[in-house]
């Protein structure tokens, strides 16, 4: 459940790049954590978001969770489905379950990031 | 992504003889009230809408039961709880009460069941065992026999408009289910078993009290169903609070008496003598200065402790709070002062970074359920 062509991040955060745009979602292995999602809470277009930074926060029934971006930029688009169907976080996690595209100013960020070999020893370890 | 409210627990935690069926069926395990807990097994929501529309068993061992027997038990408990033994004269009739402190604080809130002549079974909150039996057992005359049941007793709540159909079929030919709010004995499938129709869910259904060597036998017979889901206490809250029933805990302690708890249904009028009857009554006269309310927000999902607001001032904190499936919004109780408490009445709570607004309501949140269609 890690796809091989995204990045990730050690608050399981993963990227998928498309162009100079990122995708930014939470891993499969972070919606398993949290169970059943209620509500996302999202910045909106035009916002700025910092690496590491919290940009949003997500809700199960039984905890609550920041979001971190792992990379820097302009947001340029929002999932705003995830408003009426939060649960989508949990069906599709690396598709329809995505929060947000940035328009990234520094790609050197991405070498930060992990592969998902290594983020999957990374979750090994954590576990 | 971080836990805002990650925990560690490093104590000893106690195991209820289901433990290993819960790690069989994948459940999520944690540590609630000294225990290793399954939270949940497929999901929250899913195992909570299961128990409102069909049926869910939960594994309830870990909380207490004690035996009272003798000539004085019945004087002498009904000079510690603060409702009336006397409503469960009756012989297999059972009722829900608080005990008190002196000053009238909660000590815990329990269930009384008059299981037999001159004896009584209490089952009380895992979290209050010690404390509860230290309390009781202080203030029982010597011929009393008091015996804590509660490391060999198994107790599996089994909850929703299907589960008097499972018991039925397990009990077999000629058995007529216990009343609400009554307890017998039967046999499931030959294993012997007290069945107390009572629960934590607002739905109808039985607590299945057995021998602790028994309670795996009992679990697998309701899992050989294909209507039954297993339930963590993550649904068994979500539940419980969609129908505003109180956590010892969150909704009340030893802080605060039973009227402010909205509790009165359990302190008769006409009640005296009992321990704390002269603090309850002072509250009952003056009115209670704040009171529990229900809450009902459009967004977000309330908690424990955030804070509830009034014209831009902090005026209480959320006891239990949680997300309700059934209506799909946050639900929350409150204390707030008594002259807010009003349903309709307007407040705010602070969830996090964002304000809500929140409206008081009367509890239960979800009116419409088994129980509710039974006892209309």
């Amino acid at each position: 459940m890690y796809p091989k062509d995204l990045k990730y991040d050690k608050e399981h955060e993963w990227v998928k790049l498309d162009g100079d745009v990122a995708i930014i979602g939470i891993s499969d292995f972070a919606q398993d954590q949290l169970g059943e999602v209620v509500y996302v809470d999202l910045p909106s277009v035009g916002d700025e978001v910092a690496a590491g930074e919290s940009f949003g926060e997500i809700e199960s029934v039984k905890s609550v969770s920041e979001l971190f971006s792992p990379l820097t930029g302009e947001i340029v688009e929002v999932n705003d489905a995830l408003g009426d169907a939060p649960e989508t976080v949990n069906e599709d996690a690396y598709g329809d379950g995505w929060m947000l595209k940035i328009k990234m100013s520094d790609a050197a960020e991405l070498d930060e990031l992990m592969s998902a070999e290594e983020y999957e020893a990374f979750i090994a370890e954590e576990a | 992504m971080t836990d805002v409210e990650g925990t560690i627990m490093t104590e000893d935690l106690l195991r209820t003889p289901l433990y290993r069926e819960h790690l069989a069926l994948n459940a999520r395990i944690v540590p609630f009230a000294g225990w290793e807990m399954p939270v949940q097994y497929a999901g929250i929501i899913e195992e909570h809408k299961a128990v409102r529309s069909s049926v869910g068993i939960f594994d309830v061992c870990h909380m207490a039961e004690f035996r009272f027997f003798g000539f004085e038990a019945f004087d002498s408990l009904q000079s510690i709880v603060t409702n009336d033994l006397h409503k469960i004269d009756e012989l297999g009739s059972a009722l829900y009460t608080v005990m008190c402190d002196e000053d009238g604080g909660i000590i815990d809130d329990l269930i009384v069941y008059h299981t037999g002549d001159l004896e009584y079974l209490i089952i009380a909150n895992a979290a209050n065992r010690q404390t509860d039996w230290d309390w009781i057992t202080s203030h029982l005359p010597e011929g009393v026999e008091a015996v804590d049941e509660s490391d060999r007793t198994g107790l599996i709540a089994v909850q929703g408009p299907q589960a008097l159909e499972v018991i039925a079929s397990l009990a077999g030919e000629g058995f007529e289910p216990p009343a609400r709010f009554h307890i017998a004995e039967a046999r499931l499938d030959e294993i012997p078993v007290l069945l107390a129709r009572t629960g934590y869910t607002g739905e109808d259904g039985v607590e299945i009290v057995c021998h602790a060597d028994h309670a795996v036998a009992v679990w697998r017979l309701l899992l050989s169903f294909a209507e039954v889901t297993p339930c963590g206490l993550g649904a068994r809250d979500t539940l419980r609070l969609e129908m505003g029933y109180p956590l010892y805990g969150s909704d009340m302690d030893r802080g605060v008496d039973p009227i402010s708890a909205g509790l009165g249904w359990v302190v008769p009028k006409a009640k005296t003598g009992y321990i704390g009857a002269e603090a309850i009554s002072r509250v009952r006269e003056s009115g209670p200065a704040r009171k529990l309310v229900g809450l009902e927000v459009s967004e977000g999902v309330p908690r424990h402790e955030y804070p509830v607001l009034h014209e831009g001032t902090e005026v209480g904190k959320v006891a239990s709070g949680t997300y309700s499936p059934t209506l799909a919004h946050g639900i929350a109780t409150a204390y707030v002062p008594a002259e807010l408490s009003a349903p309709g009445t307007e407040l705010v709570i602070a969830i996090r970074r964002k304000e809500v607004a929140a409206t008081v309501v009367r509890p239960p949140f979800v009116k419409q359920t088994s129980l509710s269609a039974l006892s209309s």
